[in-house]
């Protein structure tokens, strides 16, 4: 357990000496997306029954929380092993592979759980759309870990910044716009529909907006973020345990 | 004590390191000397468990070590080639961090902080972070760090290079004092400079493989102890005897610009590779 202090300690100075401008930084994208979404292209429009604005506030959460998580863990374990070369050092210390992998994605994931709650505050000033129920909360917990797991994974295999914005353009953004962030994905073409159907964000979407979902499919929603987040975690291990 | 047995790294095309045989023993500064590309940070990454080693064994006080067994890696100190500090926490951050992680109680850690910020000279600098420090002072808290957590062995790998001239003889200093307290070292260096001031005993490596391994002043004995250098046919050339009279001798016969001088480990090298380090 040292090593999980450890490390969670040292996470957390960072994070305090760059409050605010982590602050700054993460209110920037969703009060544009806001803005340009919500109250521009969406104002006056509805979509299943509820104003835009309302439809588009967990979309954006989940958008951001998963943006967040998995580019602070990914940039962050990227550069420690290409750059300052800090990740030679957790493998020389007398620290579990698995320690340092969950505390380096519990850390990632607080940064996403600090966005969301940015951005719940900032939303809940202007408009009364948004419903937190305890479900809500757990889901976007596990969308968090789920995306900083994929971050540390991500961070371990590639091996070059060029490469890193890659992966961001084939994966994380069109994820961003075609798993129901902005748009129900019952709009897509049926083909396309299964294999989004499959990806963890748009789990993440349906579940933040619950109406109208029954107990057995809010259960599959938190079951299939559950089986991301293991399966990546275990596989980071493996690989942790043996990259140079 | 470290011994490496057979220890082997091979790449797609190149043998890094070849079937390395080595025991380094307690109290001693070992020091492992060659060229650029010889394998020596190979070696110092194998034992350091970053690399993962081709076939071979390590082993320290009778255990063997590899990345995941974690107890035993608290026996080394590792004070790597390139800066692998955290930049943007404060020099003492970077320590207290080290402390948690190898389970130092706060006491004890708070205490041993202190003293090593003391015997690194870096006390005044201690709450700055790392990024305004220079070159010489963050190769300093490196090894400030590598000891808080009382090591059997250090392993230096390249400690002054990129250094300038001054900054160097103080991480001499530094070393030397190590050295009086009795510590086991590991160091890797291509200046022989360096080999000759601070090591007990030397291993000459080249292409993977240990050529000598011996005292600096016998591998120097065993050469010649003494240098004539001379200029002929566009070259310097050296011829090495084994006293002053013998080579006062041979220098007599030659014509042109000659001189006599000790010779050095830098002249062991070149005899035993038919190279000058420095051309690798």
């Amino acid at each position: 357990m040292n090593g999980l202090y450890g490390i969670l300690w040292q996470e957390f100075i960072v994070f305090k000496r760059k409050f605010w401008a982590t602050t700054i930084g993460f209110l920037v994208s969703p009060i544009l997306y806001l803005v340009a979404f919500g109250w521009g292209l969406g104002s006056g429009m509805e979509i299943d029954g509820v104003s835009y604005m309302a439809y588009i506030i967990p979309g954006i959460i989940a958008m951001n929380t998963m943006m967040t998580s998995f580019n602070n863990t990914a940039n962050s374990i990227n550069i420690s092993r290409i750059f300052y070369k800090t990740f030679e050092y957790y493998v020389i210390s007398p620290i579990n592979m698995t320690i340092y992998a969950l505390g380096k994605i519990i850390a990632g994931a607080f940064y996403g759980i600090y966005s969301g709650i940015l951005i719940t505050v900032i939303v809940s000033i202007f408009t009364s759309d948004l419903v937190i129920t305890p479900y809500f909360i757990f889901i976007a917990l596990l969308n968090c870990f789920v995306f900083s797991a994929l971050g540390f994974l991500i961070g371990l295999l590639i091996n070059s910044h060029a490469d890193m914005s890659k992966f961001m353009s084939f994966v994380i953004t069109p994820m961003s716009f075609l798993c129901g962030t902005f748009f129900p994905i019952d709009k897509m073409p049926e083909i396309l529909r299964w294999f989004i159907y499959l990806l963890p964000l748009t789990h993440t979407n349906i579940a933040l907006r619950t109406t109208g979902e029954t107990a057995g499919n809010m259960m599959l929603h938190a079951a299939v973020l559950m089986l991301y987040l293991i399966v990546i975690f275990i596989v980071s291990i493996r690989l942790c345990k043996k990259v140079e | 004590m470290l011994e490496i047995k057979n220890l082997t790294k091979e790449y797609k095309n190149v043998t890094a390191v070849d079937y390395l045989d080595l025991t380094i023993k307690d109290g001693e500064f070992f020091g492992l000397l060659g060229p650029n590309g010889a394998g020596k940070t190979t070696t110092v990454r194998m034992i350091s468990t970053i690399t993962p080693k081709t076939s071979g064994e390590i082993v320290i006080d009778g255990e063997s070590i590899d990345r995941n067994l974690t107890a035993i890696k608290a026996k080394i100190g590792v004070v790597p080639q390139q800066n692998n500090l955290e930049n943007e926490t404060s020099a003492w951050e970077n320590l207290e961090v080290h402390g948690i992680l190898y389970g130092i109680n706060k006491e004890k850690r708070r205490k041993k902080i202190e003293e090593l910020f003391e015997f690194t000279g870096l006390t005044d600098r201690k709450d700055d972070l790392v990024k305004t420090y220079s070159g010489g002072m963050k190769r300093k808290l490196m090894i400030a760090r590598a000891l808080l957590h009382e090591p059997e062995i250090l392993l230096l790998d390249e400690p002054t290079v990129g250094l300038d001239a001054s900054a160097r003889r103080k991480m001499w200093d530094l070393l030397k004092r190590l050295k009086s307290n009795g510590l086991t070292v590991l160091l890797t260096t291509h200046y022989i400079e360096e080999a000759e001031v601070l090591c007990d005993r030397v291993g000459l490596i080249n292409k993977g493989q240990l050529l000598k391994l011996d005292t600096p002043w016998n591998l120097i004995e065993e050469v010649g102890k003494v240098t004539v250098e001379y200029f002929k046919d566009g070259e310097t050339q050296e011829e090495f005897f084994r006293s002053r009279e013998e080579a006062n001798v041979y220098a007599g016969e030659l014509e042109g610009d000659v001189r006599i001088r000790p010779s050095n480990l830098e002249d062991v090298f070149l005899k035993f590779t038919n190279r000058r380090v420095e051309e690798a």
